[in-house]
């Protein structure tokens, strides 16, 4: 089956037109009219675009031009601006907005002739790890239809796992690529802060933001980082720096390389199941020939403290823009501040009344150094303390999630539990570091992932030793089974 | 604190987020004790200053798409609730 490729082989079966664009495109839609009732992974497909999409690029095909991703279909998370196809970010102060322009990642895409089949679920404004915060609707996770696909990629990573798409793209402020990517079995890759531009990316944790790719292989993930990074104008704090070369992923090797192993993440908050899994990857790395190295990094504990006022703060400022006069519904009301106030109160969701609250709170005067100086603070000790441990070794691996995926519902009523997830994916968010998670292996018949954080500008290194660690696990591989 | 974040909330919210916001930010006092005398706050990742763009005018986005997801304009203009009151 079609669906059943990577995104890669279809990129190869396309450029010896052994299958045509429309068809790659016609059998990714009819999976999704299949199994999306059942999963909820889209808010939007957008099959018209898609299809005239497919018989763009197969006339570029045709011509024997195009890159290795011309005609393959991907999902994107719904919080990347894309001309006329509806953009919510699973608000309800967003029902009805079409934006009027394309974020820099989707005129990338289209420009190489990558296919967008739709636009995927998440927390409202990403923010969350359950996808449970969408107003629209629930996902659920491919392995097990009670389970969560964890958040906020939830929508981009099910789909992936499931087959309804070869790529799809998230965005990851304090995990939300990784962790629903461990939660899902697939590759969940967050470039360095800065490779990929946020420009139509609909912000969040500005400082923390970044847009990047969920696929199921290690190589699909380094062809579709090429097409969507590099140096971008629209957005200021974009890197001076090309984009990510895919040239040579496969010629590293997993021999003398030294890998850190932070105490601090191997806690008794890992449940057991994931511990065996991780720790059994470790010896089959170590039998490739690679060499462990114990290090501690004590700032870690502050991590989720850290993010949770950093991240709030900037979204505080950020979703000041909500008001229901340019964009989005409007409640009425008497006077302008009655206006957004009614809107916001409205049309926005509890977790995010939560954090715009707890933001403004961080940046208010008499708590502002309490809080949001002392967290930059803590980021500086943090970044440090990263920096020097990847001096001594190349890369730093850890549990992605502490948990497999857990049941719908099972930690609504507690939001603490929730915001532990991201334990272990915060401190490459606060250090800008590109950081990816890959399957390693299963607990319970669930997927486990495993993390791997570089240093910052080492991405290109980083794919390369991961592409090795998914050669040396051939047992981590392994699809849901669908009715 | 919502009033502050323009954030109307019912009464039932109002009780629930007290305890939830209490309970957070009781969980955030961590980092309270931690020696950071000698650290420079950053808000940032990577250090970039001044990031100037080069001054050329070049295509803006068009008044009509502009408008075209405002719920109210009027004359090519938004149209906003009275900010000065009579």
């Amino acid at each position: 089956m079609l669906t059943q490729l990577s995104a890669s082989e279809l990129g190869r079966k396309l450029a010896a037109r052994e299958v045509s664009a429309v068809e790659v495109t016609q059998a990714h839609l009819d999976r999704i009219s299949a199994h999306d009732g059942d999963l909820g992974c889209f808010l939007h497909v957008d099959a018209e675009g898609a299809l005239a999409a497919a018989k763009s690029a197969q006339e570029t095909l045709d011509k024997g031009e195009g890159g290795p991703l011309t005609g393959v279909p991907i999902a994107l998370k719904d919080n990347m601006s894309t001309t006329g196809v509806p953009t919510t970010c699973a608000s309800k102060i967003l029902e009805g907005y079409v934006p009027v322009f394309d974020a820099t990642v989707v005129k990338k895409l289209k420009d190489s002739g990558v296919v967008i089949l739709g636009k995927t679920n998440l927390d409202e404004f990403a923010m969350g790890t359950s996808t449970e915060n969408s107003a629209y609707k629930l996902t659920r996770n491919p392995w097990d239809k009670e389970r969560s696909p964890g958040g906020s990629s939830g929508g981009s990573c099910a789909a992936v796992s499931a087959e309804l798409a070869p790529l799809a793209l998230g965005s990851d402020t304090g995990g939300s690529i990784r962790q629903p990517a461990s939660l899902c079995g697939i590759v969940g890759f967050k470039p360095t802060y800065g490779r990929c531009s946020r420009y139509g990316l609909i912000a969040f944790g500005s400082s923390l933001d970044q847009i990047g790719p969920l696929t199921r292989t290690v190589e699909d993930a380094a062809l579709i980082s090429e097409v969507i990074t590099g140096h971008d104008p629209l957005d200021s704090t974009s890197l001076k720096s090309p984009a990510i070369a895919s040239a040579n992923l496969k010629s590293g090797s997993l021999k003398g390389v030294k890998i850190g192993l932070p105490e601090e993440m191997f806690s008794d908050a890992i449940a057991p199941g994931v511990r065996k899994a991780v720790d059994e990857a470790i010896a089959a790395l170590k039998a490739e020939g690679a060499e462990f190295k114990s290090v501690s990094l004590p700032s870690i504990q502050y991590g989720v403290t850290t993010y949770y006022i950093i991240a709030p703060a900037e979204a505080s400022s950020n979703l000041a823009r909500f008001d229901g006069i340019r964009y989005g519904p409007r409640w009425e009301g008497s006077g302008h501040i009655d206006v957004v106030a009614k809107t916001r109160g409205k049309g926005f969701g509890h977790e995010v009344k939560t954090r715009i609250m707890i933001g403004t709170y961080a940046l208010s005067a008499g708590y502002y150094d309490a809080y949001y100086i002392r967290a930059q603070q803590v980021r500086a000790l943090m970044i440090q303390e990263f920096d020097q441990a990847l001096k001594d070794t190349e890369v730093l691996l850890a549990p992605t999630s502490p948990t497999v995926a857990f049941k719908l519902g099972e930690l609504s009523d507690n939001p603490m539990a929730l915001k532990l997830l991201d334990y272990c994916t915060i401190p490459a968010n606060l250090g800008g570091m590109p950081s990816l998670s890959l399957n390693c292996g299963f607990s319970e018949g669930l997927p486990v992932g495993l993390q791997l954080t570089g240093a910052r500008m080492q991405d290109e290194r980083l794919l390369q030793l991961a592409y090795g660690v998914e050669r040396a696990l051939p047992n981590a591989t392994g699809r849901p089974q669908l009715p | 604190m919502a009033r502050l974040a323009r954030l109307e909330l019912d009464e039932d919210e109002v009780v629930a987020f007290q305890g939830e916001l209490n309970a957070l930010l009781g969980h955030f006092m961590d980092i309270q004790g931690i020696d950071v005398s000698n650290v420079e706050a950053q808000a940032h990742a990577v250090s970039l200053q001044n990031i100037w763009a080069e001054d050329f005018p070049w295509d803006s986005l068009p008044r009509e798409l502009a408008l075209k997801n405002a719920r109210v304009s009027r004359a090519g203009l938004f149209v906003v609730p009275a900010i000065i009151e009579d």
